[in-house]
């Protein structure tokens, strides 16, 4: 894992005492909240149905146990003894009072963390594979080049009062875990010629009008990637809209100029930036490359697993998954169990975690977009007892990628954009398939709910969509099917009319009685959908 | 009726104007008329509240019941952590807000 | 002007500054020009020489288009007085300078104390930008 030196560390330090003198300046009366907005969501600080509502950074979703068990200490010393897990590898706390919130930077600080542009209209936490420096698929481990665009990106000048946000996604193997083509600027780092470099995705996003990313260049190297990402950016920062907030994204910027004609300013852009010497030398992506080398693996380990157990062994087929090391595997704990609520973690959870990283990964654990956790390197030996204490902590539900393993925003539980809420619809559609055995039966199946049509719960790439809509006052719910955010990355496509509450439950009922019908063996339910198309299933839910 | 209601400056708690002060409390919160966007203005400026604004709502012998089910949300808590709300021994309130 | 804050020895430049469209249609020995945000800065280029100020405006703090008007004047040589005007608040004023920016004309008066907080918080960035600041990965390997 990446390890601060005096630079990060001193970085950090000053954002903290920078805040806090911010804070100050807003409590005295000194900076209207107009003008006081904008830096507090540069620092992650927004303003919710409840309370103040602080996100923390989790840099490419990884974590040391000393980083996980300081997300329990502030949820218990500021908070109300939880945190909740989101789809961008980050953790918000609910409850946050303005006054604390520099105090709790502080003590984020002392374990090398931070909540710096998790908001605002800057360039946010860079995203990554979960099952990075794991995967057996990778090329490479994706997470120093993540490492190197974080500190790229950390107050950089030019870039912090862009149009709108602007989301990177940095992954390393052919399966897309990261929903990178769903990114402003998606970077798939891939040899060519025996050398690595990064092919460039710009222009992805969800929200309002989703779109899948163009590739704008097939392969940049390391030492000019960050001159062609300045150059992506200067073009957008220069030319995206600022006129229409919904229209701010790069995305729109893309399709309004077309991908050819964006492309081609930003090669004139990258002609200039590429001469100012704004490029690391390589040495720095290999310094930080030496804090991701692989951990201290045992060879010869018995690849050997008792299964008597009926429940362990469900537990490994579904939420186990290959390693590339011999005699290890890379666990995923979900934070999705029937009746709760989707990527929330009590304190005393978030302990458990930390210390089974401690113990048995290598003081190493991971967030994944889908809200859940990874303990990326466990010894195969010990998978049962890690199952054993999972299960203790009610962190052992054996559903991972299917039905019930949703994402949701938190909708308008606890969210002041929201138009609906999502919890409760995901916990309804959980118990609905409770049976282990039937959704073990439906197979992969990611459903995904959103509270409003900025997606952050991601329905535009779900095999099924939800997005809750306002309708004359009362919560309602449009069903859309088809979506993917992985490698075969698609948008779903809305059905018809929405439904209530249990309306849309029955109609996703519907829809999964009627892919057990028409299924062939081995079918995923995306892979059913895209054979027979759209109809069958429309007709299925209408009739 | 009328209500005015923000959020705390300094604690981020949901309040209501009351008619001379702040609570936490809808059913406190006191008919605004027509005065709401001046109550608003010269209480924010005191740093009294932050983000406030007018929302409709209902008279009901239990109190007022705002209109929106976003505004009843911001008054109880979130319907699905029953303990966090003001009325976590209320089996029923979460029936209030839809 | 009254609450013009400048980073540069010389004595500030007096003369009107005139439109872009004005500059390039011709009014040729000008040598002070503002640019609106929407402005390409690039259309300066050719004629740094004669120019003593360029003022970049802002609409409103959050509208940053004047940040890469500011780096490519400075990317393109430009050694003259460069101004920010306009809604330009003491919080922005740190990137500004990392930008280029060396002179300042805020609606809103800057609290002196809180700006030179501002600009001493940081001791060294993480990114090279138009300023003279050494960056990290250039103090790690020399």
């Amino acid at each position: 894992m990446y390890q601060y030196d005096q630079y990060d560390q001193s970085m950090v330090d000053a954002r903290v005492e920078e805040f806090r003198d911010q804070v100050k300046r807003r409590l005295a009366g000194q900076m209207t909240e107009d003008r006081f907005k904008p830096l507090r969501l540069m620092n992650g600080l927004y303003l919710q149905l409840h309370a103040y509502m602080l996100r923390v950074a989790v840099p490419y979703g990884t974590l040391s146990s000393r980083q996980m068990r300081m997300l329990g200490h502030v949820a218990r010393k500021y908070d109300r003894g939880y945190g909740h897990f989101t789809t961008r590898q980050n953790l918000q706390f609910n409850w946050i009072k303005l006054e604390d919130a520099p105090d709790i930077l502080a003590e984020l600080a002392t374990v090398e963390m931070h909540a710096i542009q998790t908001s605002g209209n800057c360039i946010r936490n860079i995203s990554s594979d979960q099952f990075a420096g794991a995967a057996a698929d990778e090329v490479t481990d994706p997470r120093p080049w993540a490492e190197l665009l974080r500190q790229w990106s950390t107050f950089h000048p030019e870039f912090t009062y862009l149009p709108r946000k602007f989301k990177i996604a940095v992954i390393a193997a052919a399966e897309d875990r990261a929903a990178m083509r769903l990114h402003d600027i998606g970077i798939e780092l891939l040899k060519k010629d025996g050398v690595l470099g990064a092919k460039i995705f710009v222009g992805g996003g969800m929200g309002r009008t989703p779109m899948i990313s163009h590739e704008i260049r097939d392969f940049v190297t390391a030492d000019e990637l960050l001159s062609y990402l300045e150059a992506c950016l200067r073009v957008y920062n220069r030319y995206g809209r600022r006129d229409n907030i919904y229209k701010a994204r790069i995305k729109i910027l893309l399709h309004e100029l077309g991908p050819d004609e964006y492309r081609r300013q930003v090669e004139e852009e990258f002609a200039q930036v590429k001469t100012l010497g704004i490029d690391p030398p390589v040495a720095e992506l290999e310094r930080i490359s030496a804090f991701f080398a692989p951990p201290a693996f045992e060879s010869g380990l018995s690849e050997d697993l008792d299964r008597s157990d009926p429940d362990f062994a469900v537990w490994l087929d579904q939420n186990v998954k290959p390693h590339k090391q011999a005699g290890y595997a890379i666990v995923n704990i979900s934070l999705k169990p029937v009746g709760g609520i989707p990527g929330d973690a009590s304190a005393d959870q978030i302990d458990v975690m930390a210390d089974l990283g401690e113990r048995y990964s290598f003081d190493e654990l991971r967030v994944t977009h889908a809200q859940n956790i990874v303990l990326p390197h466990v010894r195969k030996a010990d998978l049962y007892a890690v199952w054993q204490a999972l299960t203790e902590a009610g962190l052992a539900e054996a559903n991972l990628d299917l039905i019930s393993d949703i994402i949701a925003c938190p909708g308008l539980d606890y969210c002041s954009l929201a138009n609906a809420r999502s919890i409760p619809l995901a916990q309804k559609i959980a118990e609905r398939f409770r049976d282990l055995d039937r959704q073990r039966d439906l197979g992969e199946l990611k459903l995904k709910i959103s509270g409003c049509i900025n997606a952050c719960g991601h329905h535009h790439a779900g095999h099924i969509g939800i997005l809750g809509v306002d309708k004359k006052g009362k919560e309602n719910y449009q069903l859309s099917l088809g979506g993917s955010g992985a490698e075969d990355v698609s948008l779903a496509k809305i059905t018809g009319p929405g439904f209530d509450e249990d309306g849309v439950v029955d109609a996703i009922e519907r829809v999964t009685d009627r892919f057990v019908q028409v299924r062939e063996p081995g079918e995923r339910f995306l892979d059913t959908y895209r054979r027979v198309g759209f109809e069958t299933f429309k007709e299925a839910i209408y009739g | 009726m009328k209500l005015l209601t923000g959020n705390d400056l300094v604690t981020g708690d949901v309040t209501w104007w009351t008619g001379n002060g702040w609570s936490r409390h809808v059913e406190d919160a006191a008919d605004v008329g027509d005065l709401g966007e001046a109550i608003a203005k010269a209480e924010e400026g005191a740093r009294r509240v932050n983000v406030p604004y007018v929302i409709d709502a209902v008279a009901t012998p239990e109190g007022p019941r705002p209109a929106h089910i976003k505004d009843r949300i911001r008054a109880l808590g979130p319907t699905v952590r029953p303990d966090l709300t003001l009325k976590p021994a209320d089996p029923d309130a979460g029936s209030w807000v839809i | 002007m009254d609450n013009l804050l400048r980073f540069r020895d010389d004595e500030a430049h007096d003369e009107p500054a005139i439109t872009l469209d004005s500059f390039l249609d011709g009014q040729t020995n000008a040598g002070a020009v503002r640019l609106e945000a929407g402005d390409d800065a690039r259309a300066l280029l050719p004629s740094l020489e004669q120019l003593a100020l360029v003022e970049v405006s802002f609409p409103s703090f959050r509208d940053g288009r004047g940040y890469s008007a500011a780096r490519i004047l400075r990317e393109g040589g430009y050694t003259g007085e460069l101004r920010a005007a306009g809604d330009v608040l003491v919080d922005q004023i740190p990137h500004m300078r990392r930008c280029g920016f060396d002179s300042f004309a805020p609606e809103a008066p800057v609290d002196a104390e809180t700006l030179k907080r501002s600009l001493d918080r940081y001791d060294h960035p993480y990114q090279r930008a138009a300023d003279a600041a050494t960056p990290i990965w250039k103090l790690r390997h020399g």
